[in-house]
């Protein structure tokens, strides 16, 4: 700071900044880039380890035998439910009953403000069926969660049948200290909503629950559609891209490795060869799903809404694909017993690890002390810019000292207050419009509800491009050259505002939203070619970072589209989004419509300033 | 002695009437152990002993003879003008839905009441050393039972006793053994012989409690003396601890058999609840028994097989083989509807506020009852009393007593009575709004992530009895006994404990406090001073001052008339 108190080197240094600030802009953001992709390189990556010392040092044994017995179980429960065409809640509970547990029902029903497409569902009513196994001697202040999701079609039943199969297993050991909640959830996570709802007593769509364990410790959705997998996939990234304490990641880890079953997470598996080009760039692909899915927001598994309750959860996932080593309903079984059983030994919540971190590998992460320098390397550059801005800004009053700027900062905040009203109820437009007037849209074009509101959702935002954002042509005819300087500092500086928070709560979602806007941000001015800057800026806004986030996913998972159904997809994706936000809670949409594409807004109104 | 009318359990004393025990003859030593096969296939056993001893310390100052009364209680009865002592160790929390009402009811974790003389003055200094004394004779961390735990009930605790505490904690063979330490027996002889730790604690349910309290001598209680009643009930899970499906003896739930009576005692009886089983269709006893005891308990009425084990022949041969071949009912599963149920937990999320939720369900088909609510909340929850909803069926339910104390902050806890009318067949629920307090970071316990404890609330009523309730005319009873509904026992007393509560505080990362120091200071110390600094001042380019030599030159320049240098 001895640098900037004297008067002399400040003037240096800013002037150096002033000077080679595009240069330093370039090379921040290469570097921000770089430092990004370089977290996947092994070398700079941590080994997981266990943090928490209840869960580490202690030896349990997997003796659950039962898988055999759980598949049939799983094979009555799925012609139950054929019989039933739903939850056959009936059976659910008797089964459960004659297995000892505490069996309880929860019913729910919900309207989605549209029709749900992709799951084909509008007025959803169901019912969860849950059994508490009490545990001997406890007090009932804790619980542990293990649910299974009740899946239209075939989907599932082993799930549910595994969990029945533990339950009966569960019951008759004497070492639980936690009460375990065994949960069928029907219509995945609206019935998983519905439960935690119900349990915690907060706004409920359903009736609430009758019977609880006390506070939930840890939670394990399984998700299982076949009788013997290759491989189990672990989900972690939850709603608004909430994760779960890496300690649960390191558990299932820990025992696949111990019982010899094949783990993957985003459906990769690990691979040794770190040092090859081909290995690095797995590792790569791994991270970037990884957030991808997180910078969504939405919950990838049915676990993804406990985070909110600050219960710990994972969502594991069979697959069953061509490989040649197969694991069995027994293994899988004796892996959940392990892992219920050190969950089990927790004496205080999970807490030791990471809550922010990315996985390139399963046994590999990197920490938030790692990753927030590539953020930051790339938001230093809106603070670059912001300063020279503001050098430029402060600087020509010198040089006109006679009655100007007296009246330019008068006639400046007002001209500032126009664009930054108008581009804001724009936003609110484009939150509150698709919903409000789909009926209105569904009356007068020949299109479903749910198009009628992604439809009204990109003509709001087309709309929102083509308005008068400015004033100042009315008033005197040409904005100023200090006007729209004043503009941008504002924006940029708001800009670097909502990134900088984005990336703290969803470090993926703020990356890829500055990794887009930052360019924008830096470049736009009045006197860049307009035709060609306002194409890169739409190419750069909010809804194309979207579309092609979609290819790029798609990409990634290696399952390549053509344009057509790409649209397609982003139209669900929008849907998706919306849906999310109402159902959920998720924020990603409220934070894109009311503050991201405002913000952009006003960089495309400093393109057309005069 | 054998023609008297046995009540099995004196666990519901009504209100206001003190001393249910009269005693024609001395029989200073009673042992019995209750067992009854539960609706839902667990077994239920209790213990009960039972000391009497005839001193009065209001006439005589100083005692110096026991007999069998364990000298330690008595010491400490004299020494702190204890008037009656409650003290509970509870490990598990009693399922009412599925095991119906406990002969003695106790909270989760450890549980102390205690009745002082009037004569006593310094309540809350005895209170402490109590607390220490008891804790260093049952081997328990009760000496953190302090003034923030503790509470002066008004009206709850009124007909037994007076300062109520509960608190976590886990029970285990070292309390155990000095509560064995304290039976005539010990657990040499009689039917503590079966109280083998290790099968004790593998089990569904403990709770072992003493109870000492004055008793009339005779009828007009002139005279009383003191009972000491050792409890200690055990539910025992036969499908979880895999003891055979369909059997069960005395050995295979102890790993004990009963070897000898105890000498000293007068009377030791097992007794069989056969209620559900009048035909037999449930369980069998091998060998049977003629005796059968016909008692009200809990407003039910149920009769009791009795194996006496004071008769040699009795003992011999029956208690070794004594097998209750148990088969389970196909509605072991189903829940049960005591007519006084309640649960509590907490709602919403984060780690800011949250609401207590209290249910109380009366199931009782068409009549209403009053209970009384005493609620204990520390004080780290700081309750917004003005939130205070009583709702039943819909409707607000005032009721129609609330005495409410509030918390001082590492003082004492908020305490929270009320008389609440549970209108027939509804479920009451009380709900209160509270905020967590961000403790010190010295209050924390070592597992802060762990959460807090609430201890239960307590619910105290008198329930209309299941006996009165009896409209069913059908079944097999006396014309003589049936024609009015029996009166005197139309209600008895029930205590009903809630679960405890585990609520997580806000909790600072204790895992780098040298970190966060560090860091703290350094954006403190360089960032924000050096930021001031630069954004308030501002700074201009000053010439050097001048040296002496310099200056004085320059007044000579001066003087001459020269331009200074």
């Amino acid at each position: 700071m001895g640098l900037l108190s004297d008067p002399n080197r400040r003037r240096a240094l800013i002037s150096l900044l002033t000077r080679l600030n595009t240069p330093i802009c370039i090379v921040c953001y290469m570097a921000g880039v770089a430092w990004f992709m370089g977290l996947a390189f092994e070398p700079f990556t941590l080994r997981t380890y266990m943090s928490e010392n209840a869960m580490g040092s202690t030896m349990v044994e997997e003796r659950f035998p039962a898988g055999e017995r759980a598949l049939a179980t799983g094979r009555e429960f799925s012609a139950h439910k054929k019989r039933t065409g739903g939850m056959p809640v009936e059976w659910l509970m008797k089964t459960m009953q004659a297995k000892g547990l505490e069996v309880f029902t929860q019913r729910f029903s919900r309207t989605l403000p549209f029709p749900d497409e992709n799951k084909e569902r509008y007025m959803v009513r169901g019912t969860n069926v849950y059994g508490i196994l009490r545990a001997p001697r406890a007090p009932r202040t804790e619980a542990l969660v293990l649910s299974a999701p009740c899946s239209p079609g075939d989907n599932n039943n082993q799930a549910v049948g595994l969990l029945l199969g533990l339950a009966e297993y569960f019951r008759n050991q004497i070492y639980w200290a936690k009460d375990i909640i065994f949960l069928v959830n029907e219509h995945d996570l609206i019935g998983m909503q519905a439960w935690l709802e119900g349990y915690h007593h907060t706004n409920t769509t359903g009736t609430f629950c009758h019977s609880r364990g006390g506070s939930i410790q840890a939670a394990l959705s399984l998700e299982l559609s076949s009788d013997i997998i290759t491989s189990l996939d672990l989900v972690l990234e939850g709603l608004n891209g909430q994760l779960p304490n890496l300690d649960l990641a390191n558990l299932f880890y820990a025992f696949c490795q111990k019982i010899g079953v094949l783990c993957t997470i985003q459906g990769k598996l690990q691979r040794n060869d770190w040092d090859s080009v081909s290995g690095y760039s797995h590792a790569v692909q791994t991270m970037m799903l990884m957030v991808m899915k997180q910078a969504s927001g939405r919950p990838w598994g049915d676990h993804g809404l406990f985070l909110r309750y600050h219960i710990e959860a994972a969502t594991i996932k069979g697959v069953n694909s061509f490989r040649q080593y197969k694991t069995d309903a027994t293994t899988i079984g004796r892996l959940l017993e392990g892992m219920y059983r050190k969950l089990n030994n927790l004496l205080e919540r999970l807490h030791q690890s990471y809550f922010f971190y990315l996985m390139p590998s399963l046994s590999h992460f990197v920490s938030i002390g790692y990753y927030m320098p590539a953020f930051g390397l790339l938001a230093v550059i809106l603070l670059l810019r912001a300063l020279d801005l503001w050098v430029q800004l402060s600087t020509p009053p010198q040089r006109t000292e006679d009655g100007v700027t007296d009246i330019e900062p008068v006639r400046g905040v007002l001209s500032l207050l126009t664009p930054l009203v108008i581009s804001h109820l724009t936003g609110v437009a484009l939150y509150m419009l698709p919903i409000r007037f789909q009926e209105m849209a569904v009356e007068h074009f020949p299109v479903s509800e749910t198009e009628a509101v992604v439809l009204t959702a990109i003509a709001v935002y087309t709309a929102g491009l083509a308005l008068p954002h400015n004033t100042h042509r009315l008033l005197s005819g040409e904005g100023t050259e200090q006007g729209w300087r004043v503009l941008k500092l504002v924006a940029v500086l708001y800009l670097a505002v909502l990134l900088g928070c984005t990336a703290l709560i969803n470090f993926s979602l703020g990356f890829i939203l500055a990794l887009t806007l930052v360019p924008v941000a830096a470049f736009v001015t009045p006197h860049v070619p307009k035709v060609l800057s306002a194409f890169i800026l739409v190419i750069l806004s909010p809804a194309c970072t979207l579309l092609f986030s979609v290819f790029f996913f798609q990409e990634l998972q290696e399952m390549p589209i053509s344009f057509q159904d790409g649209w397609l997809l982003f139209l669900s994706v929008i849907s998706q989004g919306i849906l999310d936000h109402s159902l959920y809670g998720s924020l990603v949409y409220p934070l894109i419509t009311l503050l991201v594409y405002p913000c952009w807004l006003l960089f495309w109104n400093i393109l057309f300033w005069n | 002695e054998a023609n008297a009318v046995i009540i099995p359990q004196c666990s519901h004393i009504p209100p206001g009437r003190r001393g249910c025990l009269m005693e024609t003859t001395v029989s200073p030593n009673k042992e019995e152990l209750v067992i009854r096969p539960l609706h839902s296939g667990d077994i239920y056993t209790s213990f009960q002993f039972r000391t009497l001893w005839e001193t009065d310390f209001t006439r005589e100052n100083k005692v110096s003879h026991y007999r069998l009364f364990p000298k330690s209680l008595g010491q400490v009865i004299s020494k702190f003008s204890v008037r009656e002592l409650h003290i509970s160790f509870t490990q598990g929390y009693w399922r009412t839905m599925q095991w119906g009402q406990p002969y003695l009811p106790s909270p989760p974790g450890a549980e102390l009441w205690v009745w002082f003389q009037d004569s006593l003055t310094d309540v809350d200094g005895t209170w402490k050393e109590l607390t220490n004394v008891l804790s260093g004779i049952f081997c328990a961390s009760l000496n953190f039972i302090d003034s923030t735990n503790t509470v002066q009930p008004s009206a709850s605790f009124k007909p037994l006793g007076i300062g109520n505490v509960t608190d976590h904690q886990i029970v285990c063979t070292e309390n155990l053994t000095p509560w064995k330490k304290l039976l005539p027996c010990g657990s040499k002889a009689g039917l503590a012989v079966l109280l083998k730790s290790e099968k004790l604690f593998h089990s569904s349910f403990h709770s072992q409690a003493v109870h000492i309290r004055p008793v009339c001598k005779d009828d007009q209680c002139k005279t009383t003396s003191w009972e000491l009643r050792q409890t200690l009930n055990v539910v025992f899970d036969l499908h979880n601890s895999g003891q055979g499906k369909n059997e069960w003896s005395l050995f295979k739930m102890f790993s004990r058999t009963l070897t000898e009576a105890c000498p000293v005692a007068s009377s030791s009886k097992i007794y069989i609840d056969i209620t559900d089983n009048s035909q037999g269709e449930q369980f069998e006893l091998s060998p049977a028994t003629p005796l059968l005891s016909q008692a009200v308990v809990l407003g039910d009425r149920r009769t009791f097989s009795v194996y006496d084990l004071t008769q040699q022949i009795t003992f011999g041969t029956i208690c070794n083989v004594l097998k209750l071949p148990v088969t389970y009912s196909a509605h072991a599963g189903d829940m049960l509807r005591p007519l006084l149920h309640a649960e509590r937990y907490v709602a919403g999320y984060g780690l800011q506020t949250g609401e207590i939720h209290t249910l109380m369900y009366n199931n009782h088909p068409y009549r209403s009852f009053p209970v009384l609510l005493l609620d204990s909340v520390p004080w780290y929850l700081r309750l917004y009393i003005h939130t205070l909803t009583v709702t039943s069926k819909g409707k607000d339910n005032k009721p129609s007593y609330i005495h409410y104390q509030p918390s001082k902050d590492r003082v004492r806890p908020h305490l929270l009575e009320m008389l609440v009318q549970l209108p027939p067949n509804s479920v009451t629920e009380v709900t209160l709004q509270f905020e967590r307090a961000l403790l010190k970071w010295t209050e924390y316990t070592p597992d802060p992530n762990h959460g807090f404890y609430v201890g239960s609330s307590v619910i105290s009523s008198l329930v209309p009895s299941i006996v009165a309730m009896d409209t069913n005319n059908s079944r097999e009873r006396p014309l003589f006994s049936s024609f009015f509904p029996s009166k005197e026992e139309s209600s008895y007393f029930v205590r009903v404990y809630t679960e405890p509560l585990l609520v997580n505080l806000p909790t600072p990362d204790f895992s780098m406090p040298y970190n966060v120091i560090c860091l703290t200071c350094t954006v403190v110390a360089v960032g924000y001073g050096s930021l001031y600094n630069l954004l308030t001042r501002s700074f201009q380019i000053e010439e050097p001052s001048p040296g002496l030599a310099k200056r004085i030159a320059n007044i000579i320049r001066k003087m001459r008339g020269v331009p200074p240098l």
